[in-house]
């Protein structure tokens, strides 16, 4: 048998970024256990189409914990109470019967919201476009055992590239700070011999597209690894200072 | 310049001076403990600095490196306000893992500098301050100037300043257990091993500082 919970939910409801936005409060009743916080979110815009009222706007789109999209503020906690997992990843067997749910958007200045729970996380693609990829001439593909890499160096490249950019870190720091997404980037080129061509440029290039929008000066409190929902770890961070205080000594 | 133009730049900032502070504090360390063991010792550390031009010298260094971490603290926390963005969350959690005081850096700080001021009104400005307005021919009395020793038995015996001291170094604690290891991180010697060693380090380094800095508040409030 279907367990179902009713629960209380508080939504920030914002028409559109330069417009002041609210809480509003809806309840839902009967929502099952087995469904995810997406699906209860469904329900929702569901219930308020049926009432002739504006759905919810959020974003989502693989539901499977690999594109990055969905990016709620729930409880306090951005993906929610549980850990490494993505917001669509959460399910309501983690809530019980009578509870409020916070539900809110990230907040950051480099991440202005659009509508409601959806912000704008263009900055990521800018920060990427500066420099988070590596110049090879196009052609045949060569042989993966030609250029031998350690297999630690493979493992923690493969560490930080497990980032999915869903902006998690900017909204859990106190800083609104982008280091942990910036340092996953330039490590996961940075730790390969293919990466490495280019390192300083891009470590510069990458920081200084970071500080012109916006986002904050880090102060190493380890809120974005601890929400991070892939655990990209902070050391990748001090892997970008490296890269960028030698890149600058070197200059 | 990107010391100043670049986050990472103002970060490294911040972590050369707050080091640069770190090493300072254990010098001080090192010169009280030697009051518990012997006061003419001690007193014989104020004569040999006093207002020699080493010591002067030393002080307005120290002076710059403390402006300098102060100054941009609150010049990132601004920073960093901003970047949050005008709305605040109005649910927050501090997840598991983060600790209290690296939020807290500049309330923190913020403690630490009041105490710094009654501890340099109270010793700096009737010690080294009294040599130099004698040198410069002011009339003060210099009794007193190079016996450190008379104004710890004077000020930790009453209760009040004792206290107010006991609690500077515990928000001294709570700041470098975050600063130290932070410090390290964002020169960028850190990785998967050293990241909880400096954590390590940072906690007992923290402690020993400002435990003996306690204790020789405390030697001379009830022993001494």
């Amino acid at each position: 048998m279907d367990k179902t919970i009713n629960i209380t939910l508080k939504v920030w409801r914002q028409r559109g970024p330069k417009e002041a936005g609210k809480f509003e409060t809806y309840k839902l009743n009967n929502v099952s256990t087995d469904s995810s916080f997406l699906e209860m979110l469904d329900i929702l815009n569901e219930q308020l189409v049926n009432e002739d009222k504006e759905p919810v706007v959020f974003d989502n789109d693989c539901r499977e914990g690999i594109c990055g999209m969905c990016s709620l503020y729930i409880n306090g906690h951005p993906h929610g109470p549980d850990s490494e997992i993505t917001t669509c990843q959460l399910h309501m067997r983690r809530f019980k019967d009578g509870d409020t749910i916070t539900i809110e958007p990230w907040r950051s200045a480099g991440f202005p919201v659009i509508r409601d729970l959806m912000v704008d996380r263009t900055a990521y693609d800018k920060i990427i476009q500066a420099g988070g990829y590596i110049s090879v001439n196009a052609g045949g593909a060569q042989d993966a055992n030609a250029i031998p890499i350690p297999k630690r160096d493979a493992d923690l490249a493969m560490d930080a590239a497990s980032c999915i950019g869903c902006g998690a870190c900017v909204a859990a720091c106190k800083n609104g700070s982008a280091m942990l997404f910036v340092s996953a980037k330039v490590s996961q080129l940075a730790l390969l011999p293919q990466g490495k061509v280019e390192a300083a440029r891009r470590a510069k290039a990458m920081l200084a597209k970071m500080d012109e929008l916006g986002f904050g000066n880090c102060t190493n409190t380890g809120a974005c690894e601890a929400e991070c929902p892939k655990g990209v770890s902070i050391t990748n961070i001090a892997r970008l200072n490296r890269e960028f205080i030698s890149a600058k000594l070197k200059d | 310049m990107w010391l100043k133009d670049s986050s990472i730049g103002r970060k490294l900032l911040m972590s050369i001076s707050g080091l640069f502070l770190v090493l300072f504090l254990t010098f001080h360390l090192s010169m009280n403990v030697v009051a518990i063991f012997s006061e003419e010792g001690y007193n014989m550390i104020c004569e040999f600095l006093g207002a020699n031009w080493y010591a002067v010298v030393g002080t307005l260094v120290l002076v710059a490196g403390f402006l300098l971490h102060i100054a941009y603290a609150f010049y990132l926390t601004f920073q960093n306000r901003k970047a949050r963005g005008n709305d605040r969350y109005a649910v927050t959690a501090r997840p598991k893992g983060v600790a209290w005081a690296s939020q807290n850096m500049l309330v923190l700080g913020i403690i630490v500098v009041l105490g710094l001021a009654l501890h340099a009104y109270q010793f700096w400005a009737k010690m080294q301050l009294v040599e130099l307005q004698h040198m410069a021919g002011a009339e003060v009395c210099t009794k007193y100037a190079a016996d450190g020793v008379y104004y710890m038995k004077e000020y930790f015996t009453n209760p009040i300043f004792l206290v107010l001291y006991l609690v500077w170094f515990g928000a001294l604690w709570f700041h470098l257990t975050h600063g130290f290891w932070s410090a390290i991180q964002t020169i960028g010697w850190n990785n998967l091993v050293w990241l909880k060693r400096w954590k390590a380090i940072s906690n007992v380094y923290a402690t020993i500082i400002c435990a003996g800095f306690a204790v020789v508040a405390l030697w001379f409030a009830f022993v001494a």
